[in-house]
């Protein structure tokens, strides 16, 4: 064997090694888990059950499909807030305070996610600072709870999420080139429309990117929704949780782990097919 | 300047600062309906502010825009009856060729049949039927810049704005282009303000050009008028070559001085109010001294001196000469004749080189 192929195959190694044990091997253990089922102590038979558990059940189908309407709700919510940001960013801003702005989105995520999930706690409790300034002005005559519920939650995903969308959003915004835009002005168009033809359609491959990252990001958090939301807020995440480590049911939540990787690879599909990108392009374009 | 009612586009006392810097001071031209105007000057003149502050990208600090006589101050780039063709062209790299084109006339809110025919006229008119479907990226250079303008001009705009469009093509293309442009202006028939750099393009396309320098016009003329008479020592050293010497006058005898340049060179020259003393610049076009191999041919010119070849500059057609006159070691630079008897010039070859006074243009130097 050559020196060239030697080199080839070790610069490959690493990745065959990360894709091998950390991915697939995984996968088909856990797959090999879900498709069976337990008949007596330390006795397994192959069976569907676990699938017809989760089919069957309501509240496992309930919150299944509650999370992912969430996490799409999540994605809309956050891509309202970003774009604009990033569009000040990209196209507006300049020199240092574009380098600044970008910088203060980017400081957050220099603590982890828990103290940052914790700031939140602060600001919404019962005795927080939000509900403190509210009786301060008589606006609450007591004081107010703002946590453990959706709302609260969505919040938190949303902040925890917003970096992944302001980055590949700013990117592909840069990239679109000023006179372009000053183009669509000078032939005729006003604000809203020159947003619709020329600053959007440029701008898909990083809107796709980012809401795929999003909502991949949103439906497979399992601590902002465990700090942050409810007794009734469950996220599906959370079902995974309990029949893995407080029930000890691993066939259960194989096949609930598996339900969730089918169903954000299908969303992640169907978004590509309706907004005609590839997932090729917007990976490539996007962060 | 007077208002003149023939004039598609006129700009008095135009004036822009950014903070304390002066970008365009007191420019004040009017543009005749149905030509080709060129404001040409270095970068950082100023002229692409002129450009944004017709196009409406930029308010005036003062002075006042007028477009077929109507005041244009205050109308947004959308409400203007301006068109303009970008650096870069800005074509729309989202859309197809039809899709750019009829992007203004969508705008509009023309109907989609007649959108279809307008644009399909314009590519006529562009030579590039049947192109609609093509992407951008598919087109050559030369094709985007015709796109670039049809883009426009199916809008029929009073006039239509071009910042620098051939400054990214290629030399070839650029020589064709400028062939082309000038036609597609005849074609149209709509007053084209062209700004550029580039002294070729504006004087091969332009009806008038503007000679722009450091926020101001320095000279407003025909191209000729330009390269021949130009009114500035700015003008004179920026349109065309020239041989470029600073001195001061000796004698004067009316309207004829004799100017000792820095160098020791002693140029006969003419000029008003040239008083003994006066520092000047005296410029003379390569192309304008004639050069001979023997003194007798030479003998009647004003100003004529023995030389000796210090180098040869072969350029086809624009080959030159660099001559060096043994007095005053001073280095002039002759356009080469192309004919038979200068084919064998060699290096360190004794010339005779000569040139009347009216062609050493002779300005007061204000540098001082």
């Amino acid at each position: 064997m050559s020196s060239k192929r030697l080199g080839f195959f070790l610069l490959l190694a690493p990745l065959v090694l990360w894709l091998g044990l950390l991915i697939i091997l995984p996968h088909i253990d856990m797959a090999i888990v879900s498709l069976r089922t337990r008949v007596a102590p330390r006795e397994y038979a192959p069976s569907l059950d676990n699938y017809a558990a989760f089919v069957t059940e309501p509240l496992y189908l309930f919150t299944f499909l509650r999370t992912a309407v969430m996490s799409i709700l999540v994605t809309v919510i956050t891509l309202i807030i970003a774009f604009p940001i990033s569009y000040y960013i990209a196209k507006i801003a300049k020199g240092r305070s574009q380098a600044a702005l970008f910088l203060m989105c980017l400081v957050p995520f220099w603590v982890s996610e828990l103290v940052r999930t914790f700031g939140w706690i602060i600001l919404l409790r019962e005795t927080g600072v939000i509900s403190g300034f509210l009786q301060w002005l008589g606006l609450a005559d007591q004081p107010v709870e703002m946590l453990y519920n959706d709302a609260a939650m969505m919040l938190g995903l949303v902040y925890t999420s917003m970096l992944f969308m302001v980055v590949p959003l700013t990117t592909t915004l840069e990239s679109l080139d000023d006179a372009v835009i000053e183009a669509g002005y000078d032939l005729g168009g006003t604000g809203p429309s020159v947003l619709r033809e020329i600053v959007i359609p440029h701008a898909m491959p990083g809107i796709v990117s980012g809401c795929i990252v999003v909502f991949m990001l949103s439906l497979g958090n399992y601590l902002t929704p465990t700090m942050l939301g409810g007794k009734d807020s469950l996220w599906f995440t959370q079902l995974i949780y309990s029949q893995f480590i407080v029930r000890f049911n691993w066939e259960l939540g194989a096949a609930f782990g598996f339900c969730l990787l089918f169903a954000s690879s299908v969303i992640v599909w169907a978004t590509l097919r309706l907004t005609g990108q590839t997932l090729e392009r917007t990976m490539g374009e996007g962060s | 300047m007077t208002a003149d009612l023939t004039s598609d586009l006129e700009c008095r006392a135009l004036t822009r600062h950014f903070g304390d810097v002066v970008a365009v001071q007191g420019v004040d031209f009017s543009v005749a309906a149905g030509s080709f105007f060129s404001i040409l000057g270095p970068s950082g003149c100023g002229k692409t502010t002129i450009m944004r502050m017709i196009a409406g990208f930029l308010e005036p600090t003062s002075g006042d825009i007028r477009i077929k006589g109507r005041s244009v101050l205050g109308v947004p780039p959308n409400k203007r009856p301006v068109n303009m063709v970008f650096q870069h062209l800005a074509l729309f790299p989202m859309m197809n060729v039809a899709e750019n084109i009829g992007y203004g006339l969508r705008r509009q809110g023309v109907a989609k049949a007649e959108i279809i025919r307008r644009t399909g006229e314009v590519l006529e008119r562009i030579n590039l039927p049947g192109i609609g479907t093509r992407k951008v990226s598919e087109l050559s250079g030369g094709q985007r810049q015709r796109v670039a303008i049809a883009r426009c001009m199916v809008l029929q705009p009073d006039v239509l704005l071009l910042d620098e469009p051939l400054g990214a093509l290629d030399l070839k293309l650029r020589e064709k282009m400028k062939v082309e442009l000038k036609a597609l202006q005849a074609e149209f028939d709509t007053t084209f303000v062209y700004i550029t750099h580039d002294q070729g393009e504006a004087l091969v396309m332009s009806d008038a050009v503007a000679v722009m320098n450091a926020g101001r016009f320095e000279q407003v003329g025909a191209a000729r008028d330009l390269y021949y008479r130009p009114e500035t020592a700015f003008v004179a050293g920026f349109v065309g070559e020239a041989n470029r010497w600073r001195g001061r006058v000796e004698a004067v005898d009316g309207t004829l001085a004799e100017v000792r340049s820095e160098s020791g060179l002693l140029i006969r020259t003419q000029g008003q109010n040239l008083r003994p003393g006066d520092r000047v610049e005296i410029f003379v076009r390569p192309e304008a001294i004639a050069i001979n191999l023997d003194a007798k041919t030479a003998a009647a010119s004003p100003n004529q001196m023995a030389v000796q070849v210090s180098a040869l500059l072969f350029n086809g057609a624009n080959s030159r000469v660099l001559v060096r006159d043994p007095q005053s070691g001073a280095e002039i630079d002759v356009a080469l004749p192309q004919s038979a008897e200068f084919s064998n010039l060699a290096k360190g070859a004794q010339v005779h080189i000569s040139w009347g006074r009216e062609q050493a243009l002779c300005f007061a130097d204000a540098t001082l």
